[in-house]
């Protein structure tokens, strides 16, 4: 059987459901919708890098929590703001301290 | 005297009850079977758990550590799409409660058979619904058996309206007046349960093949409506319950309703029961109505969904209910099934006085005399009862 991947259109945030609208106990049928469910914004500090102390060893792509460091074509690092929650881990585990946490202004 | 005649596709068998409930599980050919023994419920795990070790039940026996694992295992193997059963009493309800709650939201239809037995403290083993109320809110169907034939019914009628309407079913069954008492129990044949019961087919399964999830998160943004949603699909098995319970009826000549009214003409008053007593109010009734009474009873054979709409209609021109409760909240109403009835009656338009006597607690016997003093009680007072008014009878002065 197929799997039932979802669009990112044809998913629906939790606040535009109505009670009608679920399977019976609440079973998700759909795979994979958590990455419509941006979570990052949570965040109050964000990681930010300076590539010129970074020796792209991706110690931070490895210790994310989330899975939110991602590795970019050039073979440096960023993180993906729609799901960093900002903990911080990976400016701590960071081998050169290239990474600082920097405050979200918004 | 008149032999009394067996209908087609059955056996009369004399049975203990909780034999009868294994006898039925094993008909049903569950594929699950996890219990923790607990008295009163013990022979019925004890024979399943014999049933399945000596070939009779082609079943997995999960001998748990507590009830708590029991309910677990039940959800998980329901998830997984087998036919699934388990019973409690009492305390090993209220240990498993947490997942009781966790089988009804995500609609696994598993069944439990609830041996009602007190609460401690004091430590006590005997009959009341205690156990009932205190998971009065899990959201499970409940029917109520007050006969070890009606118990023994039950456990069709339970698998076949989950597996249709996927909630899970619990049979209420007063502890040792049903679960440790033999008596000639109408066994149907295997072909007839089969046209009665059909192989589960679940909605959803665990399966990796074709994955879900299952008891995901709620978060405050749609919590509310998940439980609208739970609430509203619990209400909407009433006409499933009542179907099935007349097809198993077309098939088997024994129909059951959710409230069986005693006689059948309408009367000024009703005691209103639910369990054994019952059957020993019909007792009551006769010998009142023998004295010139204007009295009936009416058992209540399903607790939820509650059948307010059918109460309202049989006991329409009741001017006295007489609730005869099992069991007590303190500090509160009374008697939690009284609480109900006085829901149920507040807007009717000729709303009956409603009396409210707690009854049998830990197996206290409840014998014809008392209903009858009960009703002599009743009839000797001048003024209506107030609103939250209850009397624990039968205690020492």
């Amino acid at each position: 059987m197929k799997k039932p991947m979802l669009a990112e259109n044809e998913f629906k945030t939790a606040t535009e459901l109505r009670w009608y609208d679920f399977e019976p106990g609440f079973v998700l049928v759909h795979v994979g919708t958590s990455r419509f469910y941006k979570t990052g914004d949570w965040r109050s500090k964000r990681p930010v890098w300076d590539n010129s102390k970074c020796i792209k060893c991706g110690v931070c792509y490895i210790f994310c929590p989330d899975m939110a460091v991602r590795r970019r074509e050039d073979g440096f690092f960023e993180a993906n703001l729609d799901y960093c929650k900002g903990c911080g881990i990976c400016a701590q585990e960071c081998v050169t301290g290239c990474i600082s946490m920097v405050e979200e202004k918004k | 005297m008149k032999r009394l005649e067996i209908p087609a596709g059955h056996k009369r068998v004399g049975l203990e009850d909780s034999h009868a409930v294994a006898h039925a599980v094993m008909q049903c050919n569950v594929d699950v079977v996890a219990a923790y023994p607990i008295t009163p419920q013990t022979h019925i795990v004890e024979r399943l758990a014999e049933m399945v070790a000596n070939g009779e039940l082609d079943a997995e026996f999960v001998p748990v550590e507590s009830e708590h694992s029991a309910m677990s295992v039940c959800v998980g193997a329901s998830a997984a799409g087998a036919r699934t059963f388990t019973c409690t009493s009492a305390q090993g309800l209220i240990l498993m409660s947490e997942i009781v709650y966790i089988a009804s939201a995500m609609r696994l239809p598993v069944v439990m058979v609830l041996a009602n037995r007190s609460l401690s403290g004091p430590l006590s083993i005997w009959c009341d619904h205690t156990d009932l109320m205190c998971i009065r809110d899990c959201g499970w169907i409940q029917t109520v058996a007050d006969t070890g034939q009606e118990l023994y019914d039950s456990i069709f009628h339970a698998y076949k309206v989950a597996e249709k309407t996927l909630h899970p079913v619990i049979v209420n069954a007063d502890g040792f007046y049903l679960t440790h008492v033999v008596e000639p129990i109408l066994v149907m044949e295997q072909a007839l349960v089969e046209r009665y019961l059909p192989p589960f087919q679940p909605r959803y399964v665990l399966d990796p093949r074709r994955p879900v999830t299952m008891g995901a998160y709620g978060v405050p943004e749609l919590y509310m409506e998940t439980k609208k949603n739970q609430d509203e699909a619990l209400k909407a098995t009433y006409p499933t319950i009542i179907e099935e319970w007349q097809e198993f009826g077309r098939l088997t000549g024994r129909f059951y309703n959710p409230v069986e009214v005693y006689p059948n003409e309408e009367c000024d008053i009703y005691f209103l029961s639910m369990g054994t007593i019952g059957m020993t109010c019909m007792v009551a009734v006769q010998r009142l109505r023998e004295k010139g009474a204007n009295v009936g009873v009416a058992r209540l054979k399903l607790f939820r969904p509650f059948p307010f709409g059918e109460l309202r209609k049989k006991l329409r021109n009741a001017k006295k209910i007489i609730v005869m409760d099992r069991a007590l909240s303190y500090g509160g109403p009374g008697g939690p099934l009284a609480s109900e009835i006085r829901a149920c009656f507040y807007e009717a338009p000729n709303r009956p006085a409603i009396y409210n006597y707690v009854v049998g607690l830990a197996g206290r016997d409840v014998t014809v005399e008392d209903f009858e003093k009960v009703f002599d009680d009743v009839q000797a007072r001048k003024e209506a009862p107030r609103q939250e008014e209850y009397v624990i009878y039968g205690v020492r002065e």
